[in-house]
C-alpha cells in the first residue's frame, strides 16, 4: 500500500470512529493517569458496561496535561458532543457510566469542559477554562486525544506528511525551513537546531548518526515522558527527518529505564513504522534507509550531557569529555553525530508538516514557537502545559496553575531543574523565553517549573539541588566532584544551624570557580540554584547563619514545636500520636513538649484539631 | 620537521606541529600547572588546572587543545587564577597531607602546583574538611595504594590500559565516591594486576608508593639480567649494594618500561645465598673453585660424550649472544640438536 | 546460573556497546549482578573485568546484592521534595525498618530512592514495582504496602 493510500485509509477509519453509533470513551492511561488509578477505573467502567449490557467503545489515550484532575475521561456521544471529565475515580465508575456514558446527566463536580464544535448546555468549552486558555497546544495536540498505540490515528492527523515533504524537498530546503522557523534546541541550551544539523552535514564522515535524547533526568520534569507516551510518532517523524537531512542511516533513542511505558510505546511504534515501510531500507522508495535502536539509560543524570550520553551508548561509564571537538564533528564512535531532544524533534515534524511561517507565529523575536513545561509544586492545577514563548510567568503560575495551593503566599518558581534557578515574585511579570530567564540567573532548561510557597525554605531548596548534583556528578573533573560536595557540606551546616559568618561569600566564591572550571554542563550550571537563592533570598540564609532560625520552618534543627497554654484543651491527641513520647500531660490539662525528646516530626501539629490549633511550629531552636 | 610559532604570554615560541598548547608551553620552559597530563598518555583534561585563555575562543584546557600557527595564549589571568585556586584548594583539602612521611615528598606534582599557586592556610580553614579515612591497600608485595592521597587523575588507569594492557584497574563508583578500583573493588593482589609498577612510576602524588624505597647514591646503566628482551635499566647503588632499579627512557628495547622482575626483582643481587663463584662437588660436598678449575673440569668430562648422549640447557638470563654461542657449541662441537632453554614462563 | 547467562549472551554481539544492555538483562534475570556473571560478560566482550565493574558501579540502576521481592522506589524529585517527600521516605523507612538502599531481612522489600519518577504533578509519589502511588501524605504513606 502506498503512503498516500495508507493515509486515506487511516483518515477514513478515524472519521468512522468519530461518527460511530455508540458512545466513544477516551480514558487517559499514561503514567500520570495510571498513578491516579486510571487502569482500575478502566476495569471498573468495562465491568459496569458489561453488567448493563451497554455498548460503548473505549480508547486508551495519553495525557491531556491536566494531571491535577486525573483520572481524565472524555466521552463522545453519537450526536457529536464530547465532554471531558476529571477526578473520575474507580469508586464513581457506576455513577459515571450511568450519567455520563449511557445517560446525559453529568455530575457538576466531574465536568471539566466540552471538546469540539458542538456545545453542551451548562458545560464550558474545555479550552476556555483558565488552566487551558493561555495554552497553545501544538506539540501536545494529539496527547490525550489519540490512541498512541495506533499509528493510523497519527496518520489521520497529518502524521508523516512532514517527512514525506522533506523527502521531496531535499535536505537544503529542510535546513532552510528550520532556519526560517527559528527553532532552538529544547534540551536546555537553546542552540539553533538548523545550525547544529548544518555542522553535521558539513563534517566529513563515512557514517553519521542521529540520537534522540530522551534521558529526561531533571527532577521535576516529565514533558518528554508524556509526549512519548501520548504521541510517540511525532518524535519518530522528527527523527526520520533529521536522519534524512544530515545523512544518517542509523538513529538511536536514548531513553530512561524509569519510563517503562514510554519505552513500550516506542517499541510498538517501530513495528508499525516497519509495516508501513517508514523504517528500514529504501523508505517510501526514496533510496533513503534508516534503522533505529533504543538504548535504555541505566540511571545517570549526567548522561543527558551529549558527550556522556555518547559514552554511555558506546558501553562506557557516562563521563563527559571536553568539547571541542563537538559531537556534530566527532560524536558516536568518532563519527559526526547530531543529538536532539525529544521536543526538538517533535517540533521539527510540526514545522515540516505546517511550514516555518506557521511555526514562527507563536513566540517572541528570539524565542520562536511554543514550549512545553511540567508545572508542578505548590500550584492548584499541576500538569503538563504548552505555552508560546513570551507568556508572562504570572500567567503560568496564576492563570494556568490557578494560583498557590491553599491560597498561601507565592515565594519562588524554579525553572531549569538542577541547572536552573529560583525566581522570586518580582520576576512574575517577566516573559518566559531564553533571554529573559537567563537574565534572571536561571534557564529555560528542558522545561521543569516547580512553584514554591511560603512554607518552602530556600536554603533547604538550594541544599536539595546540590545534594542532587553532588550525587549525580560523574566524579571526573575536580571542580565538580569536590566543589559540589564542598558546597553541599556548607549548605548542610547552614541548615543544621552550624553556618559560620562568611559562608555566603564562600559559597559565591566556590560557585564561580565551579562554574568556570568544570568540564561539562552539569558542573558549569550546578551552582545556579545557590547563586539565585542567595541573590533573591539572602535574608533567609542570614537568618539561618546569624539568628539560627529557619523562617519557613523547614530545617529541623532550626525550629521547635510548642503547645500554646491558652489554647490546649488537654484532649491528648498529640500525646497519643507522638512517636517520641516527647509530650506529657494529663487528660483535660495543658500538655507540654519535652524539647530534649522531640524529634520535630510535626505529628502533634497535624493531629491537633483545627478548632483548637494549640500546637505551633516556631522558627529557632527551643531554649533548653 | 614541521614547525609552527605561537604566542604564549607575549612570548613568540616555536613548537612541533601536532603538539598541544600545554606541550608547546612546557617545551619552551613555560610552566602551566597540570596534574592529569602525562607525556606517555592520551590527555583527558579532567584536573582543570591547565586551563588557559586562547584569543578568540576563551578558556580551554591546554592539554586538550592542539597548538595552531599564530595562536595567542595567556596562561595567567585573574580568572584563570581563581579557577586554579578553587580546584587546587579542594584537592589539597581532600588529600592527606602527611608529606614528610610520603615517598613522593619534594617530587610531588601536587606540591609543585601548590607552590606555584601559593596556598593560603587561612583560606583552607574556611572550607569544610572531609572526614574520610580510606583503608590503605597493602596487598601488593611491592607497592601500597593509599586512596587518601589519590587525586583521581586517572594516569594509573590509562597506564594499565594503554601501556601494560592488563586493565586491572578502572574508575569505579561515581561522583564524590569515585575511586580507582579493581574488579569488585578488591585488593590489588586479588586482581589481574601484573605488578609491573608502570602506574607507580607515573603516579604524580604519593597514592602509589613503593614498599621499600631508598634514594641511591649513584646509578649504573646496565641491561636487565632477566630475559632476552634486553631492557635497558639504571640500577641505583648505595655503598656496594643495589637499592633501586628504573627503566632507561633511552633504552631502544623498552623505552623506559619494565616488567615486575626488572623493576622489583633485583634483590637477588645482594642475596646471601647467591652463587658468586663456581662450586665443584668433592666427596658429596660443594667446594668453592676458581673459574679455570671449573672450566677445565667441564671440558675434560665433556670430551667423553658425543651426539645424542649430550643435551644442552641454557638460561633466559644469558644474553642473546651468549645463547647463540651456546647452541653453536652444542650443534657444531657436540653434534646434537638436543637444546633447550628455561624461558617458558 | 551459567545457562541463564549464556542464553542472554547469545542474543548479543561481542562488542563493547553491548555491555550496558547485557548488564540490564542479567539484572532483570537475577535481580542483581552476580560476580560470576560479570566475569562471564567480561570474557564474552573481551574487556577487562575491572571495566565491567567500573561501568556497573557508575550507573544507579545496577546492584550487587539480590533485591527483595518488591522494589519500593521513593521519588526524590523537586516537586516531591517541596511537597514533603522527605517525610514520606522517613515514614516508609520506619515502617519497613530499613534505610535507603537496604532490603528487609525477610527479602520482601528493597527500599530505594529515585531521582524522579516523572509524576511531578501528582507529588509526592512512591513507585512499588511498576505501580506509582501518588499524592501521598505521611499518614497514607504506609498504604502503598496494602494488597
Amino acid at each position: 500500500m502506498s503512503f498516500e493510500a495508507a493515509r486515506q485509509q487511516a483518515t477514513k477509519e478515524w472519521k468512522e470512529l468519530q461518527s460511530g453509533a455508540v458512545p466513544l470513551v477516551y480514558i487517559g492511561t499514561a503514567t500520570c493517569g495510571r498513578s491516579a488509578g486510571a487502569l482500575r477505573l478502566l476495569d471498573a467502567v468495562r465491568a459496569e458496561l458489561d453488567k448493563r449490557k451497554a455498548a460503548a467503545q473505549i480508547v486508551e489515550v495519553g495525557c491531556l496535561g491536566m494531571c491535577y484532575a486525573e483520572p481524565l475521561v472524555t466521552v463522545r456521544k453519537p450526536n457529536g458532543t464530547a465532554v471531558c471529565y476529571g477526578n473520575v475515580t474507580k469508586d464513581r465508575a457506576a455513577e459515571f457510566v450511568e450519567n455520563c456514558i449511557v445517560g446525559d446527566k453529568p455530575p457538576a463536580d466531574l465536568v471539566l469542559g466540552s471538546i469540539g464544535e458542538k456545545s453542551v448546555p451548562g458545560v464550558p468549552d474545555l479550552f476556555s477554562i483558565p488552566a487551558l486558555r493561555p495554552q497553545v497546544r501544538r506539540i501536545l495536540r494529539n496527547c490525550g486525544s489519540i490512541d498512541a498505540t495506533n499509528m493510523n490515528h497519527y496518520l489521520a492527523h497529518g502524521g508523516y506528511t512532514g517527512f514525506a515533504r522533506a523527502l521531496q524537498a531535499g535536505r537544503e530546503k529542510v535546513i532552510a525551513e528550520l532556519r526560517d522557523s527559528g527553532l532552538r534546541g529544547r534540551g536546555g541550551a537553546g542552540f539553533p537546531t538548523w545550525r547544529k544539523w548544518q555542522f553535521c552535514i558539513d563534517a566529513k564522515g563515512d557514517r553519521k548518526y542521529i540520537i534522540c535524547n530522551a534521558d529526561e533526568g531533571d527532577p521535576g520534569a516529565f514533558m518528554n515522558r508524556s509526549l512519548l507516551e501520548g504521541d510517540p510518532h511525532v518524535v519518530l517523524e522528527g527523527l526520520l527527518i533529521a536522519g534524512f537531512t544530515i545523512g544518517a542511516s542509523e538513529g538511536y533513542i536514548y531513553c530512561r529505564a524509569e519510563y517503562p511505558l514510554a519505552l513500550e510505546r516506542l517499541r510498538t511504534a517501530f513495528g508499525q513504522m516497519e509495516k508501513y515501510g517508514l523504517l528500514g531500507d529504501n523508505i517510501l522508495d526514496s533510496g533513503f534507509s534508516f534503522h533505529v535502536k533504543i538504548k535504555e539509560g541505566a540511571g545517570a543524570f549526567v548522561c543527558g550531557e551529549e558527550t556522556a550520553l555518547i559514552a554511555s551508548i558506546e558501553g562506557k561509564r557516562g563521563m563527559p569529555r571536553p568539547r571541542p571537538p563537538f559531537p556534530a564533528v566527532s560524536g558516536l564512535w568518532g563519527k559526526p553525530t547530531v543529538i536532539n531532544n525529544v521536543e526538538t524533534l517533535a517540533s521539527v515534524a510540526l514545522i515540516l508538516q505546517n511550514g516555518a511561517a506557521w511555526y514562527a507565529q507563536a513566540g517572541t523575536e528570539k524565542s520562536r514557537g511554543t514550549k512545553t513545561f511540567a508545572l508542578a509544586g505548590k500550584v492548584k492545577c499541576t500538569g503538563l502545559i504548552e505555552v508560546p514563548f513570551g507568556i508572562k510567568l504570572r500567567d503560568v503560575v496564576y492563570g494556568i496553575g490557578g494560583g498557590i495551593l491553599n491560597d498561601k503566599e507565592f515565594k519562588a518558581v524554579q525553572t531549569g531543574g538542577p541547572s536552573g534557578g529560583c525566581l522570586p515574585a518580582a520576576w512574575l511579570e517577566s516573559p518566559v523565553d531564553y533571554e529573559s530567564l537567563a537574565a534572571a540567573g536561571s534557564i529555560v532548561g528542558s522545561g521543569g517549573m516547580v512553584v514554591m510557597d511560603e512554607d518552602n525554605c530556600m536554603v533547604d531548596v538550594a541544599r536539595y539541588f546540590l545534594d542532587f548534583t553532588q550525587k549525580e556528578s560523574c566524579g571526573e573533573c575536580v571542580p565538580c566532584r569536590l566543589g559540589t560536595k564542598q558546597m553541599l557540606d556548607i549548605l548542610k551546616d547552614i541548615t543544621a544551624g552550624k553556618g559560620r559568618p562568611g559562608d555566603i561569600e564562600l559559597l559565591l566564591e566556590l560557585a564561580e570557580g565551579i562554574k568556570r572550571g568544570s568540564l561539562c554542563g552539569l558542573g558549569q550550571t550546578a551552582p545556579n540554584p545557590v547563586l539565585t537563592t542567595v541573590k533573591y533570598f539572602r535574608s533567609e540564609y542570614e537568618a539561618h547563619i546569624h539568628e539560627k532560625k529557619c523562617p519557613a520552618r523547614v530545617c529541623k534543627p532550626l525550629i521547635h514545636y510548642r503547645i500554646l497554654t491558652d489554647k490546649c484543651k488537654g484532649c491528648g491527641l498529640c500525646l497519643k500520636n507522638c512517636p517520641a513520647t516527647a509530650i506529657t500531660g494529663e487528660n483535660k490539662k495543658i500538655h507540654v513538649v519535652d524539647q530534649s525528646k522531640c524529634v520535630k516530626c510535626g505529628v502533634c501539629l497535624e493531629k491537633c484539631p483545627r478548632k483548637f490549633s494549640a500546637v505551633e511550629c516556631v522558627p529557632g531552636a527551643a531554649l533548653q | 620537521m614541521d614547525r609552527m610559532t605561537l604566542s604564549i604570554d607575549g612570548q613568540i615560541v616555536a613548537a612541533e606541529k601536532g603538539v598541544t598548547v600545554l606541550e608547546a608551553a612546557l617545551e619552551n620552559g613555560i610552566y602551566v600547572p597540570n596534574l592529569c597530563y602525562h607525556s606517555d598518555l592520551k590527555p583527558v583534561g579532567v584536573c582543570r588546572l591547565c586551563i588557559v585563555e586562547i584569543k578568540g575562543r576563551g578558556l580551554a584546557p591546554a592539554c586538550m587543545t592542539p597548538a595552531e600557527e599564530g595562536m595567542v595564549v595567556k596562561t595567567e589571568t585573574s580568572d584563570i587564577r581563581n579557577i586554579r585556586r578553587t580546584a587546587a584548594e579542594l584537592l589539597i583539602l581532600n588529600h592527606h597531607a602527611d608529606c614528610l612521611s610520603c615517598t613522593k615528598n619534594t617530587k610531588c606534582r601536587l606540591q609543585e602546583v601548590a607552590n606555584y599557586l601559593g596556598i593560603d592556610e587561612k583560606r583552607l580553614k574556611r572550607l569544610r574538611t572531609p572526614q574520610r579515612n580510606l583503608a590503605i591497600d597493602s596487598s601488593n608485595p611491592f607497592f601500597d595504594r593509599d586512596m587518601n592521597r589519590c587525586i583521581l587523575c586517572g594516569i594509573c588507569i590509562r597506564t594499565c590500559d594503554n601501556i601494560n594492557g592488563a586493565g586491572a584497574i578502572d574508575f569505579v563508583f561515581r561522583g564524590y565516591n569515585t575511586t580507582v578500583g579493581t574488579f569488585q573493588d578488591k585488593p590489588l593482589l586479588e586482581s589481574n594486576c601484573e605488578s609491573c609498577g608502570e602506574c607507580l612510576v607515573r603516579c604524580p602524588v604519593g597514592a602509589l608508593s613503593p614498599k621499600t624505597s631508598q634514594v641511591p647514591a649513584r646509578e649504573v646503566k646496565t641491561v636487565c639480567p632477566y630475559c632476552g628482551c634486553g631492557c635497558s635499566i639504571y640500577l641505583g647503588v648505595r655503598g656496594d649494594k643495589v637499592v633501586s632499579s628504573r627503566g632507561d627512557a633511552e633504552g631502544p628495547a623498552n623505552h623506559g618500561r619494565l616488567c615486575v622482575k626488572g623493576r622489583f626483582g633485583i634483590e637477588f643481587v645482594n642475596h646471601a645465598e647467591r652463587l658468586t663463584s663456581p662450586l665443584i662437588r668433592k666427596d658429596g660436598q660443594f667446594v668453592k673453585a676458581s673459574w679455570d678449575e671449573a672450566l677445565n673440569l667441564v671440558a675434560t668430562k665433556l670430551a667423553g660424550y658425543k651426539g645424542d648422549q649430550f643435551a644442552a640447557v641454557s638460561s633466559a638470563k644469558c644474553t642473546n649472544e651468549d645463547n647463540y654461542v651456546f647452541q653453536k657449541f652444542a650443534r657444531a662441537l657436540m653434534g646434537t640438536n638436543n637444546i633447550d632453554h628455561c624461558a617458558r614462563l | 546460573m551459567q545457562d541463564r547467562v549464556s542464553a542472554i549472551l547469545s542474543r548479543f554481539k561481542s562488542e563493547e556497546s553491548s555491555l550496558i544492555p547485557i548488564l540490564q538483562e542479567v539484572q532483570a534475570e537475577f535481580s542483581y549482578l552476580p560476580v560470576d556473571a560479570m566475569r562471564r560478560i567480561a570474557r564474552f566482550l573481551r574487556v577487562p573485568e575491572s571495566r565491567v565493574f567500573g561501568v556497573a558501579s557508575f550507573y544507579a540502576q545496577f546492584r550487587f546484592t539480590p533485591m527483595g521481592k518488591n522494589r519500593v522506589m521513593a521519588c526524590r524529585g523537586t516537586a516531591c521534595h517541596v511537597r514533603g517527600a522527605p517525610r514520606i521516605l522517613e515514614e516508609i523507612s520506619k515502617f519497613l525498618g530499613v534505610q535507603e538502599g537496604e532490603t528487609t531481612p525477610d527479602m520482601k522489600y528493597t527500599l530505594e530512592t529515585v531521582a524522579c519518577i516523572g509524576c511531578c504533578a501528582l507529588a509526592p509519589c512512591v513507585m512499588v514495582n511498576k505501580e506509582v502511588h501518588a499524592k501521598l501524605t505521611p499518614a497514607t504513606a504506609k498504604e502503598v504496602f496494602a494488597e
